[in-house]
């Protein structure tokens, strides 16, 4: 695993994606390290705020040494990054987390599922798929598909809105179910209630999914103990049934997992 | 230029320490920070069998510092003496181990347990954590309690002991007198300050236990008074606690009356402080001419 650092990055380029959501590239002598499904710790400037902000990778290039995060902005410190621009300079720790089973995807259909700001970190996940028969079906809120087209490069997307406006109108089961979409491996990030009905639905195909998890998180390096998940078996650090997203995840096989 | 400072016969390089719970047992900070640059490791808090902590959220953001409520999670003795003591050996560093439990017998098994690691450099008593048998009132918030589990513990140390005291108390003093008294070797302080935070627009509590820990940036003025006042209250070496960002920070707590210091929450914001606050105070001895540490504390 590589070595994490806290870093200053150099903003590359920064747009509006969607409605509250922005689009960042950053460059950081540790995009090459970086595994689709890691995060990094985005240190704000203002000193009011203590701990970094966890935000998946979203995709990484290796020519320009860069990563881009797409995150939506929630609070102080995301508020706080979308008026970076290009030149500026940000403290990011990383890379964390362990990132998707690239290998669990070999020769099987597979499909990459990412619902709201969980649709992000799927999109390197599909790049480095590129070979393997690979579905994206992304869940939005409304006609703001973001990323979709982006997706269509590297699989076959399919969108499921709430508001019905594109795609499938539902959940992206509903889509993965309508679309009659073949699966023997899920990758899948978003929230808790899509990833209980993922692990549930692909428990009753047969197939195996990979879930990464989201969580009030403190150090990112998995000293606090702040970000656990409920596991079936004893996690590795404190035998508990807890493992720390930050460093055991934020990806699970979800049948290891008590959710 | 000396840095070493002495506590109860044990002598570390410099005064700087890990607080117990910010930094594991160094084995995740090890990427970041040379532990053989730093004066103690102090563990995370562990019991006599594992403890599965509190549910999520654990941790919240406050204006300044953040809130947690981890619940002391920790696998228990025998898996900390096997992995955490064994991974600590590699390092020229001292070990203070912090030791939590729920009852009196709780600490003593860790404590008995601990005696003949030679590891072990000094052990740490959390008394914050709620006294199960006795109305769930935390250890180190009754006078009378504290001296009765100091007093307890004293007697089955083969290491010397440091209380860690709560700063949830009417007056300080009184308990770091109450810990001297009962044979403590050294106290600590400050422990978090109990807080908490609402979250307005889901209307829940930011933390699943509705109340967690404050610490960081905003609390050390607390800490300071508290060292201050403990550390005039008290004949034992005071190790202070609360907030330390840089070393001028770790400085003003030694100003205060600490013999030395320990970093917390600011090592999640940079994981990299406690070395910088290791270089830190070194070029703050040489440029203000400062040639032994030991000279600087309680000078105001």
């Amino acid at each position: 695993m590589a070595k994490k650092m806290k870093k200053e990055a150099k903003v590359l380029s920064q747009k509006l994606l969607a409605d509250g959501i922005y689009d960042m590239w950053l460059e950081t002598p540790f995009a090459g390290d970086v595994k689709p499904g890691q995060f990094v710790g985005v240190y704000p400037v203002n000193k009011s705020t203590l701990l970094p902000r966890p935000i998946s990778i979203c995709e990484v290039d290796t020519d320009r040494s860069a990563i881009r995060l797409v995150y939506r902005v929630v609070g102080t410190g995301t508020a706080e990054f979308a008026l970076y621009q290009p030149g500026d300079y940000i403290n990011i720790l990383g890379p964390l987390g362990n990132g998707f089973p690239l290998e669990a995807a070999k020769g099987k259909k597979v499909v990459v599922m990412g619902g709201g700001i969980g649709v992000p970190p799927l999109l390197e996940t599909a790049k480095r798929l590129s070979g393997e028969d690979v579905s994206a079906v992304m869940g939005y809120r409304n006609s703001e598909t973001f990323l979709s087209d982006e997706f269509s490069k590297y699989s076959k997307m399919y969108a499921a809105t709430e508001d019905g406006s594109v795609g499938t109108k539902g959940n992206v089961i509903d889509a993965l179910k309508s679309e009659k979409i073949d699966c023997d491996v899920i990758f899948a990030c978003g929230p808790m209630p899509m990833l209980r009905a993922i692990k549930a639905y692909a428990s009753e195909v047969g197939a195996k999914a990979y879930l990464s998890l989201e969580e009030r998180m403190a150090c990112g390096v998995g000293a606090c103990l702040g970000c656990i998940c409920k596991t079936k078996e004893i996690d590795g650090h404190s035998h508990v049934h807890n493992a720390r997203i930050c460093t055991d995840g934020p990806v699970f096989d979800a049948d290891d997992l008590e959710m | 230029m000396n840095t070493t400072v002495e506590i109860a016969g044990v002598k570390f390089k410099n005064p700087v320490m890990t607080a117990s719970g910010t930094f594991g047992s160094g084995m995740e900070y090890a990427d970041f920070v040379d532990l053989n640059k730093l004066g103690a490791v102090v563990t995370k808090g562990v019991a006599n069998v594992p403890w599965p902590g509190n549910p999520v959220p654990r941790v919240a953001e406050v204006y300044g510092g953040m809130l947690n409520a981890i619940g002391l999670q920790n696998p228990g003795i025998d898996v900390f003496v096997e992995r955490d003591l064994d991974f600590l050996k590699k390092y020229d560093t001292k070990v203070i181990v912090n030791v939590c439990g729920k009852s009196v017998e709780d600490y003593l098994e860790v404590v008995e347990r601990l005696g003949d690691e030679e590891r072990v450099d000094m052990l740490e008593i959390n008394v914050s954590c709620p006294n199960v048998k006795e109305g769930a009132i935390a250890f180190g918030q009754n006078k009378d309690a504290l001296y009765d589990i100091t007093e307890k513990i004293k007697k089955v140390a083969k290491q010397p002991i440091i209380m860690k005291l709560s700063p949830n108390v009417t007056s300080i003093s009184e308990m770091a007198k109450a810990a001297e008294a009962a044979g403590a070797d050294a106290i600590s302080l400050i422990n978090t300050i109990t807080g908490m935070k609402i979250d307005i627009y889901k209307r829940k509590f930011a933390l699943a236990n509705k109340t967690g820990g404050m610490s960081g940036p905003a609390i050390k003025p607390v800490a300071v008074r508290m060292v201050y006042e403990a550390s005039h209250a008290v004949d034992i070496p005071v190790i202070g606690m609360g907030g330390i960002a840089n070393a001028e920070d770790a400085i003003e707590f030694i100003m205060a009356g600490a013999t030395a210091v320990a970093v917390g929450a600011m090592n999640f914001h940079d994981p990299y402080t406690t070395e910088k606050v290791v270089d830190g105070i070194e070029e703050y001895m040489k440029k203000y001419g400062v040639e032994d540490i030991n000279d600087i504390r309680k000078i105001v």
